[in-house]
């Protein structure tokens, strides 16, 4: 079963992100912000990584440049979930070593669907 | 499982998203409670960067849940505030009390269209007007550039609950205008002053950035007349606030600034990046990026994204696979759990109390000799099953913060109407009590504090008159006293005066001889229709009395005292039970009924002979104890009990008190004291006079919780 990490600071955002990852069959992880993920993401390995970029104590790009600081988590997908889509912010993911972007608010749907692009 | 095809994985389009609201609904409390706390704590001279921020995640975090699960008017009146707060937290603008004050009434306007979508309000507040004000605080008094992207997004977000992931107008919008903005706001020189840093290398990942990211436009370091300070001139495209979230991930936002070169003239057609590839509307994937589908392939567009296939293995996953799972420890340590569940744990455990109470009375018949082993098992059965008690009685224990922080905002408000300048001190907000008292206790605290503003602080030049400080102190303080709580509101005002309560409540027709100790003269003020002011403000006059708020603490099992000092101020003590389900009782029998006393309430008990008890008129009976008359209640009489015997030993009396008044009760005998469980009679059977309860006996049998309140006021008429 592949495993996905959600981190969210949003209790209600997570619970719906896991809840639906997990209705389609995913294995999910919830973590509460960036150093809570990167902590999980030390214990286990996931097959991928969806996170909020706005988090208290480490933000998703962030933790991005965090993971891929690390050999485990240098080619590992991982998607950052943002209410802004502008360049700049599309610039940063990037350059933080991010494989996309998906903006929010999404349909539950939707994030699978993009999510199987990328891992299936 | 890892074998499943993409159809397999698909969710029914029905997606019901209507289970997480309550999550959605409780966290956007709390979030908006953190930021209203935090925006009191606001100082708007020197306001703190991690203090903005935070206060801009709390309402980034409900626009997210909002407009994810469907409520349109949230989450665009959070994102005005989150507009707002954005350029506050980018030294865009500086804080002022008006945007204080704004975002402070956006969040009452928030919780009000929460209550209903909770289906706790019918009424949705007006927000037009709010959203017009943050609006224009947002985009009046700024320094930099005109934003078009506020411009662009500052329509209504469109919430995407309806399964349709064909057309995603928010995306759409974000998406297809993003470049716009960047784009209009032409190509710009711009000098970039990074410093003082402690270690300056940090700042050459602001060169990188540049070659990083195609499109970003140039960059140049430039000399630098300190060691410690570096200066880039940059030409780009971007605006202030994106390059300012692009350089922060190398130094602190403090350390930044941006100058514009304004002489250098703009050139409009400035390339628009490609940074982004393989993009759909609402999602996309960067070129090369590691993880991304099909690495190096050529781009993709998302809306005709192929159909992946079982057999395409990116690299990670094998990697993946054979790590070793690490099963539980993962998650996060605190678990939300409906109250009612919690009851009914409680109710189970109140049972097996009861349970183990019978077992207890009918061991003691046992020969302890005989039955040694069983008598020490339930010996240890009596020590878990109080252990266990006490373990699901904490779970309702919630902290006091929970009441004691909606008060700095609410006396902020005050003290601003009334043009006092107060400051609020609160100790012991750990400590706990239980969640049905502490919801009962909000509102009389809530009276108390606003008297103590209203009446006890007096005005800024009355104080300085006085010689005290021009603010007023109140203090609002909460700790365990044995089994109960004891809350107390002071405050450094005016405090009681004497004389003026002993004129008024001679005013009122109340009886108020000049013998009366102090604290019966503070006493006055519970009585019903006492105002201490002059006039009535329209913060205290609002019908609510100092008697209702005794009668509201008395109910819930607690007492009321007051201590004040003429100019000085004064204090208000509450004690509370900790808890509403159990009660420490005196058991007590007429004829051959059981009724439990509550046991806060007793004073006294003694044995009369009936001669001692006189008749007055219309039938009433007083009993004369140390010298003074005192109403005799026969419960015998109250509760019709039938006797078939008549009564060979002397009655004995039980002086209760409630209400600031005694009776003496008329019982036969006195059984003893225990913790009872209160079952609630009204949610089993129906409210019943004199009754405010019953529990279960160790026997088996239930017995009624007499309302000693109830009771006093029975002896009055």
């Amino acid at each position: 079963m592949r495993s996905i990490l959600a981190v969210d600071d949003s209790a209600s955002m997570r619970k719906m992100v896991a809840f639906t990852l997990a209705g389609a069959g995913y294995q999910v992880v919830e973590a509460v912000d960036g150093r809570d993920a990167l902590q999980k993401a030390q214990a286990k390995s996931f097959d991928l990584v969806l996170t909020d970029q706005n988090m208290p104590n480490l933000d998703g790009l962030g933790l991005t440049r965090e993971l891929r600081a690390s050999e485990r988590y240098q080619s590992v997908p991982i998607l950052i979930l943002t209410t802004e889509s502008s360049d700049a912010m599309k610039q940063a993911g990037r350059a933080a070593g991010a494989t996309g972007w998906l903006v929010k608010p999404f349909d539950p749907n939707r994030l699978i669907e993009v999510i199987q692009k990328v891992i299936c | 499982m890892g074998d499943m095809t993409s159809e397999g994985q698909h969710l029914g389009t029905d997606f019901d998203l209507s289970q997480f609201y309550a999550i959605f609904f409780e966290e956007a409390g709390e979030n908006l409670d953190q930021m209203e706390q935090m925006l009191l704590a606001v100082d708007v001279e020197a306001a703190d960067d991690e203090e903005l921020n935070a206060i801009f995640r709390c309402a980034h975090s409900i626009k997210g849940g909002a407009a994810t699960f469907g409520f349109a008017d949230v989450a665009e009146l959070t994102h005005q505030m989150e507009s707002l707060l954005d350029k506050l937290r980018r030294h865009e603008l500086q804080p002022t009390t008006a945007m204080v004050d704004v975002l402070l009434e956006s969040s009452d306007a928030l919780r009000g269209q929460l209550a209903v979508h909770q289906g706790t309000a019918t009424e949705p507040p007006a927000t037009h007007d709010l959203v017009s004000r943050i609006y224009a605080l947002a985009n009046g008094g700024a320094g930099s550039a005109p934003d078009t992207t506020a411009q662009a997004t500052s329509a209504s977000p469109t919430p995407t609950i309806a399964p349709e992931p064909k057309v995603e107008p928010t995306a759409s919008e974000s998406t297809a205008q993003a470049p716009a903005p960047v784009a209009s706001a032409g190509e710009r020189e711009l000098d970039i002053l990074i410093g003082p840093l402690d270690n300056p290398a940090a700042a050459d990942g602001i060169a990188e950035l540049f070659r990083d990211i195609p499109g970003l436009g140039s960059v140049e370091p430039q000399p630098s007349d300190s060691a410690n300070l570096r200066v880039f001139r940059a030409r780009t495209t971007a605006s202030d606030s994106d390059l300012l979230e692009l350089f922060t991930f190398h130094v602190g936002k403090e350390h930044i600034r941006i100058v514009e070169n304004t002489q250098t003239a703009t050139k409009p057609e400035a390339a628009t990046p490609q940074a982004v590839a393989k993009e759909g509307t609402d999602f996309g994937f960067f070129d090369n990026a590691p993880g991304a589908p099909r690495p190096g392939a050529e781009p993709i567009a998302a809306s005709s994204a192929p159909t992946p296939v079982v057999e395409h293995k990116p690299a990670p996953r094998t990697e993946a696979r054979t790590a070793a799972p690490v099963p539980g420890g993962l998650e996060s340590t605190t678990l939300r759990v409906s109250v009612s569940k919690v009851d009914q744990l409680i109710n189970l455990v109140g049972e097996l109390v009861i349970t183990q109470a019978m077992l207890a009375q009918k061991s003691r018949e046992l020969d302890a000799h005989a039955n040694h082993p069983l008598l020490a098992g339930l010996a240890d059965l009596d020590r878990n099953t109080r252990d266990l008690q006490e373990a699901v009685m904490s779970i309702r224990m919630i902290p006091m913060s929970v009441v004691f922080n909606r008060f700095p905002r609410m006396l902020r408000d005050l003290a601003t109407k009334l043009g006092k300048k107060v400051e609020l001190v609160t100790h012991g907000e750990a400590t706990e009590l239980d969640k049905g008292l502490v919801e009962k206790i909000t509102d009389p605290l809530t009276h108390l504090i606003r008297n103590s503003c209203d009446h006890g602080i007096e005005m800024p030049e009355d104080r300085r008159a006085k010689g005290k400080s021009e603010t007023g102190t109140i203090t609002l303080s909460a700790t365990h006293q044995g089994g109960s709580i004891l809350i107390e509101v002071r405050d450094d005002g005016k405090g009681l005066s004497r004389d003026k309560l002993l004129k008024k409540a001679r005013e009122k027709g109340i009886e108020a001889p000049d013998t009366l100790s102090d604290p019966e003269v503070w006493n006055l003020i519970f009585a019903p229709g006492f105002s201490t002011a002059d006039q009535v403000t329209d913060v205290s006059g609002r019908g609510v009395g100092m008697d209702v708020v005794k009668k509201n603490i008395t109910a819930l099992g607690g007492t009321v005292e007051i201590d004040s000092a003429e100019g000085y101020g004064m204090s208000v003590r509450v004690r509370l039970p900790l808890t509403l389900a159990i009660m420490d009782g005196m058991s007590v029998r007429v004829s051959d009924e059981v009724y439990i006393l509550p046991l806060a309430s007793v004073i006294e008990s003694f044995q009369i002979k009936p001669q001692d008890i006189n008749t007055v008129a219309q039938g009433a009976r007083v009993v004369k104890v140390r010298e003074e008359y005192m109403p005799v209640i026969e419960l015998e009489q109250v509760f019709q009990v039938p006797r078939f015997e008549h009564l060979s030993v002397s009655p004995i009396m039980v002086v209760v008190e409630a209400d600031g008044q005694r009776v003496a009760l008329m019982v036969d005998e006195l059984l003893g004291q225990q913790q009872v469980v209160i079952k609630n009679l009204e949610t089993n059977y129906r409210k019943v006079p004199n009754v405010s309860g019953a529990t279960i006996l160790g026997d088996g049998k239930v017995a009624l919780i007499l309302d000693t309140s109830g009771l006093v006021r029975r002896s009055r008429h």
